[in-house]
């Protein structure tokens, strides 16, 4: 984790007072939570507690749900995402995501990875080259795919795609990264993977994790944020909420004693 | 009767029914081929029709319906798909946007006449078109819209929502998403609705009726303000309102049609089944 000459942790996000329904079912009451820059942050905890939602409201995918309602701020780098005027495009290539399914597009390998910067006007060939090797080998799947880029994308295996997806995020080279339980569909090897190529971007990247199980939160987490019923119930740097939680329920949770 | 047997006869009877579904339709293309094949050759195709239409060819009813096709696809392409677009990516589930889809189902549904009438009224008196190709057009054109409109919708919608989904976290306008992602992918759908539709435009007699086709012209049209002969038409005309018709001619016209109306029917397969076989999801 970046710290600044205080030895104060740098934060890339900052999220305050942060409320959110669909229709009457309020999803997230009242979140505050800062996000360190250049560290693997984990929103764990159980199912329906708003961590996804959390996720999509930090790039705005969740505009395009209706019949929601959002009160307090996200900033990123200081600047409201949601002030009036925010340049949606250019937030989500700043603030890139990886679904829980992999979801190549239809296409080539090529394609996919390319998807983002050519509709940022990229057309330099040898640019893309580069984008397309860098952006690979960042997502740990160059060796394998290297000889066919031009395969049909949703001809790779589940953890080759979740892979793919990771490197066409990576294409744009975002600052913030939310991955929502990238490794929910995957094997144990692919998700070490996956996880292989999370370690290796820590220290560039700013990365938001939900992960697929406590055990995963563990082992990626430099921050960690334990959320439940859409309350944030207790939050923490390195290993502290799995060894030493100070809230009850958390302890609980980690011990698998619910969820 | 034991249970066995019932299933037996239970067979049998659907598949007495399945065969009189298709015994029609082969009965009239036998006949129509049977008795119309001889009439073809390349004279019967090239030249305009002589002696009271009672020998030569049928050129400028072919001709008049490839105008007809190409004039109806440039209107009801443009707007069917559009709408469609709209219909299934932008519009919300407005009272609105209800009545539109109440509006296309029905229209599917309005018998051909009346279009007919309602494009004498608009297109050919009110807007002052005449008995023209364009007039014609124009009408073929609303009772395809609605074909063309609702297949295509469907279409665009069998494209998974997640392709939107990771298209905008790329970085993309909802656009773009559209037209890179999801139209590339809807278009075997979107182009199986067009030729559907246009396969029951060139079909139509009735819509044409007042609005564009002529008994017989001694020349083919030059622009879209030219009434035209029109298959569908004119075998109408040479069966029922020339006397002394040979059968010959009848059959052959027919035959002429339905080869016309089936080979677009067979592109449509061909362009849904390859396609299928292509997709990536």
């Amino acid at each position: 984790m970046v710290t600044d000459a205080e030895g104060l942790l740098k934060h890339k996000i900052c999220i305050d007072n942060l409320h959110y329904s669909y229709g009457d079912e309020e999803v997230l009451k009242g979140i505050n939570l800062d996000i360190p820059a250049r560290a693997v942050t984990v929103l764990f905890g159980p199912a329906g507690g708003g961590k996804t939602t959390l996720l999509r409201l930090i790039n705005r995918l969740n505009d395009m749900v209706d019949g929601t309602k959002m009160t307090g701020t996200i900033r990123l780098d200081g600047q409201d995402i949601y002030a009036p005027g925010t340049e949606i495009s250019s937030l989500r290539r700043r603030v890139g995501m990886v679904f829980a399914l992999p979801l190549p597009l239809p296409g080539t390998i090529r394609e996919n990875v390319l998807y983002g910067p050519r509709l940022a006007g990229m057309k330099d060939a040898a640019q893309c080259e580069e984008i397309l090797s860098r952006s690979l080998q960042q997502a740990a799947i160059w060796d394998e795919v290297k000889d066919r880029l031009d395969d049909a994308a949703h001809r790779l295996s589940g953890g080759q795609q979740q892979r793919l997806c990771i490197a066409r995020s990576l294409a744009l080279e975002p600052e913030v990264l939310l991955l929502d339980e990238p490794t929910s569909g995957l094997d144990p090897i692919s998700t070490a993977k996956v996880e292989e190529s999370l370690f290796a971007l820590r220290r560039d990247y700013t990365i938001v994790i939900v992960p697929h199980s406590v055990q995963q939160a563990a082992r990626v987490a430099d921050y960690a944020a334990f959320f439940l019923m859409g309350e944030l119930i207790e939050h923490g740097p390195d290993k502290q909420l799995f060894t030493a939680p100070k809230e009850p329920k958390t302890e609980e949770y980690v011990t698998g004693r619910f969820g | 009767m034991n249970r066995h047997r019932i299933q037996r006869l239970g067979f049998v009877l659907v598949g007495c029914a399945s065969l009189l579904v298709t015994a029609p339709i082969l009965l009239v293309v036998a006949s129509i081929v049977v008795r119309g094949a001889s009439a073809i050759d390349w004279e019967f195709l090239s030249t305009m029709p002589s002696q009271g239409m009672k020998a030569g060819g049928i050129l400028p009813a072919i001709v008049g319906t490839l105008w007809l096709l190409g004039g109806t696809a440039l209107i009801c392409i443009p707007v069917g798909v559009g709408g469609a677009i709209y219909l299934a990516e932008y519009a919300r589930d407005t009272w609105f946007t209800r009545a539109i889809r109440l509006a296309i189902v029905n229209l599917a549904g309005i018998p051909s006449i009346v279009y007919g009438l309602f494009g004498l009224g608009l297109f050919v008196l009110f807007l002052r078109l005449g008995t023209s190709i364009l007039a014609a057009s124009l009408t073929l054109a609303i009772m395809t819209i609605p074909v063309i409109t609702s297949t295509s919708e469907e279409a665009i919608r069998a494209v998974p929502v997640e392709f939107r989904t990771v298209s905008a976290s790329l970085g993309g306008t909802r656009w773009q998403g559209i037209r890179r992602i999801v139209l590339p992918q809807a278009l075997p759908g979107i182009i199986t609705g067009i030729i559907l539709g246009l396969l029951r435009a060139a079909g139509e007699t009735a819509p044409i009726l007042f609005t564009g086709a002529a008994f017989f012209l001694p020349r083919l049209p030059r622009t879209l303000l030219d009434p035209t002969m029109a298959l569908p038409y004119h075998l109408y005309v040479i069966t029922t309102q020339v006397p002394g018709m040979p059968q010959q001619v009848q059959y052959g016209t027919a035959l002429i049609l339905l080869l016309l109306v089936l080979s677009l029917n067979v592109i449509a397969t061909v362009i849904r089944s390859y396609f299928r076989r292509r997709r990536q999801w």
